[in-house]
């Protein structure tokens, strides 16, 4: 590390030298603050520091074709919904990169994705407090027009270290079209990528695999308004766990995902399926959780914003689970009745997940048992029905209408006892609407309801019923001011039927963004793409700046 | 700690000395909706301004933003020539839904895909909506991070500022 950090002095300092003719540096900066409060109420604890903070600065500096930057991260110490593992001061993620004639050359940290992620993703969602950046060499080189290669070796990030693992990947494309100059007016893309792990065999009594290697391969075919994609991957046997686990298992794991899509002027539809099988790959075959988590298999689900239609979070089960997931899209057109003057926007979506007919191989050891492909029937584990209407009514009004009807297996997707929730049953309306009353200045209101229904048979009782209110007014383009109240009034036990106020209050010029707020947060399941972490309920002040240059 | 404060000291002189600085658009690809990849810094418009605006399918202020700007993106286009492109940060999970989103909307933005959030991170764009306005040169003059209603107006003063 002495060495790393001493030759980016070096080198910043050299910048100073070559800044002088057209270098550019840029950056952001991001603070998160929050005092902790006790509230027993709602089991919110005090934090001993009274205050917690993770910052972040990220510098970019550009010249031409090169440019190489660094992000210094300081969580003194991380906001209590961050793994303790984040702690301390440090500089974790920086690199240097140039390109010349086709090829890119970077050394040092880099995000990656091989076709849609099913056997490697290396991304950062700071709001998860997922970072797990590669260290290492990367190439990207255009050979011919219309085809890329992409190859690496590194290790991935695991909070201020890095993981046993070292991988290895390459990934080729080609644009048919572009490299044959075809002139079809159906454009074919091929895809194909191979992942490696190399992790040292430890285990005195099991044989295990000291390169692991996943292989997937896509195609996309586009024409018009129609768009198909379609990925299989593939993962040999890859006992992990070995050392807490008394057997190990030599299942090989795959998952494919597969969407169709067709859109034109005011209408869209879009179908997909996806399956995955025992086809987590870690950094680190001893450890668990979602830091060592090196593949991405995206939830077939739609991602919701308004916090009722998010209080249930489906989470990929990466293990084993089949899915399905419609939307449609439709606007009304302007002029008609249900249209009104400026159109009427319509969306509508499914999405089922279910899990695996036989269980998943890594249940089975799949050397004579493979899961059912396709089977609809199994055990559920989420689903998802919900209709949206946006329309602007006039100039000075317009409103968001939701109406879902969500099912959440409580028990599985939460790993509680079979029995425990069981399965919660949940429908919920959303109104959102807007009223400008003068230039600049809007109020904004959110009701939203949520009633949910539960087995007789579970033993425990879930939360039940929710109502949420929000009223916001804005006065642009700088000044935001919120109060929202989310209420438990249908929760079975009386003590607990408890309101959630939070007050926010934010400035906004330019490239800065300030807010300031207080209030409770419930413990909750917090999830982006299909990767979630448990948020434990707080009760204090939080400070948010953000800013970029 | 030493060696992080001299790193920092460092940074901070650069940063000071070319402030002022104006700043070019990276070196970084992105796909169409059709498949194809483009390089940002290919991105022209006859030397009229261009708004980039960081958006996804998930991110209410973001459509508002963009479904806002729409409805007078005529005007606009007539006045100032300005070309608006929206860049959606839909990873895997929601990217397929952007272009049916994109024409069930009507909206006549290019679109561009940042599936794995190179051009965000490479721009220093920490949240969506952020939004950036690039001059006759290429260069990006004014950014602005979130949307609340009537930002528009503010936006496109700006727009008119820079276009001749």
């Amino acid at each position: 590390m002495k060495n790393i950090s001493l030759g980016f002095i070096l080198f910043f300092l050299s910048i100073n030298i070559f800044a002088q003719n057209n270098g550019e540096i840029h950056g952001d900066f991001d603070l998160n603050m929050q005092s902790y409060i006790e509230d027993a109420t709602i089991n919110a604890v005090a934090a001993d520091e009274v205050i917690r903070n993770n910052s972040f600065l990220n510098i970019i500096f550009t010249k031409n074709n090169f440019s190489a930057g660094l992000r210094y991260e300081s969580y003194l110490n991380a906001l209590l919904d961050y793994d303790d593992d984040f702690k301390g001061n440090g500089i974790p993620y920086r690199f240097a990169t140039y390109s010349i004639e086709g090829l890119e050359v970077t050394a040092g940290n880099f995000y990656e994705q091989f076709g849609s992620g099913l056997i490697f993703r290396s991304y950062e969602e700071k709001g998860l407090g997922i970072d797990n950046a590669m260290d290492g060499i990367r190439l990207k080189y255009k050979l011919l027009k219309g085809i890329s290669l992409k190859t690496f070796i590194g290790k991935s990030r695991t909070y201020f270290t890095y993981a046993n693992g070292i991988f290895r990947g390459i990934d080729g494309e080609i644009d048919l079209n572009e490299t044959l100059k075809l002139q079809s007016k159906t454009r074919y893309i091929f895809g194909g990528s191979f992942i490696s792990r190399y992790q040292q065999r430890n285990n005195p009594v099991f044989e295990l695999p000291q390169n692991v290697g996943l292989y997937a391969g896509r195609l996309n075919i586009i024409n018009g308004g129609w768009n198909y994609y379609g990925e299989y991957a593939y993962k040999i046997n890859d006992p992990v766990n070995s050392i807490q686990e008394d057997a190990v298992n030599y299942a090989s794991g795959n998952a494919f995902t597969s969407s169709l899509t067709f859109s034109k002027r005011g209408f869209g539809i879009t179908g997909e399926i996806h399956r995955a099988d025992n086809m987590l790959l870690l950094s680190d075959r001893d450890r668990i959780g979602k830091a060592y988590i090196m593949n991405y298999i995206p939830t077939l689900s739609k991602p919701h914003a308004y916090t009722l239609l998010a209080l249930y979070p489906c989470a990929t089960q990466a293990m084993g689970e089949l899915g399905v997931q419609l939307d449609i899209f439709y606007k009304i057109k302007k002029g008609s009745l249900l249209g009104g003057k400026y159109g009427t926007k319509l969306n509508l979506n499914f999405s089922r997940i279910n899990g695996l007919k036989g269980g998943t191989s890594i249940l089975n050891d799949n050397v004579n048992f493979t899961p059912e492909i396709l089977s609809f029937n199994e055990e559920l584990y989420y689903s998802d029905i919900n209709l949206e209407v946006n329309k602007k009514v006039n100039k000075r009004i317009r409103y968001n209408f939701v109406i879902a009807n969500q099912t959440y297996n409580k028990d599985f997707l939460e790993g509680k006892t079979p029995g425990e929730y069981g399965v919660i049953n949940s429908t919920i309306g959303v109104l959102d609407l807007s009223y400008k009353i003068k230039k600049g200045h809007t109020l904004r209101m959110e009701v939203q309801t949520l009633i949910a229904k539960q087995l007789e048979t579970a033993s425990k009782k879930e939360e039940g019923d929710w109502v949420m209110a929000l009223a916001e007014y804005t006065i642009s383009p700088n000044w935001f001011f919120t109060i929202q109240d989310m209420y438990n009034y249908g929760n079975d036990d009386e003590s607990k039927r408890l309101h959630y106020i939070n007050i926010n209050f934010g400035f906004l010029k330019g490239a800065n963004r300030f807010s300031i707020g207080y209030g409770k947060k419930r413990e909750g399941i917090f999830c982006v793409g299909g990767v979630c972490k448990l948020v434990p309920s707080s009760n204090g002040l939080n400070l948010n700046i953000t800013s970029s240059f | 700690m030493k060696q992080l404060s001299i790193i920092l000291i460092a940074t901070f002189l650069n940063v000071g000395t070319i402030f002022s600085q104006e700043r070019s658009l990276p070196n970084i690809d992105v796909k169409t909706l059709d498949g194809a990849t483009f390089n940002i810094q290919n991105l022209e418009n006859e030397n009229n301004p261009i708004v980039i605006s960081f958006w996804a399918t998930w991110c209410k202020p973001c459509k508002k933003e963009l479904n806002n700007i729409a409805e007078i993106y005529e005007d606009w286009q007539d006045e100032t020539g300005v070309k608006v492109v929206a860049i959606s940060i839909d990873d895997t999970r929601s990217m397929s839904k952007v272009a049916p989103y994109v024409n069930s909307s009507d909206w006549e933005y290019e679109i561009y895909l940042d599936s794995n959030s190179d051009l965000k991170r490479a721009l220093g764009v920490s949240s969506v909506p952020h939004t950036f306005l690039i001059n006759s040169e290429g260069k990006i003059v004014w950014q602005h991070k979130g949307y609340i209603d009537g930002d528009e107006d503010e936006l496109y003063e700006q727009i008119q500022a820079i276009s001749k």
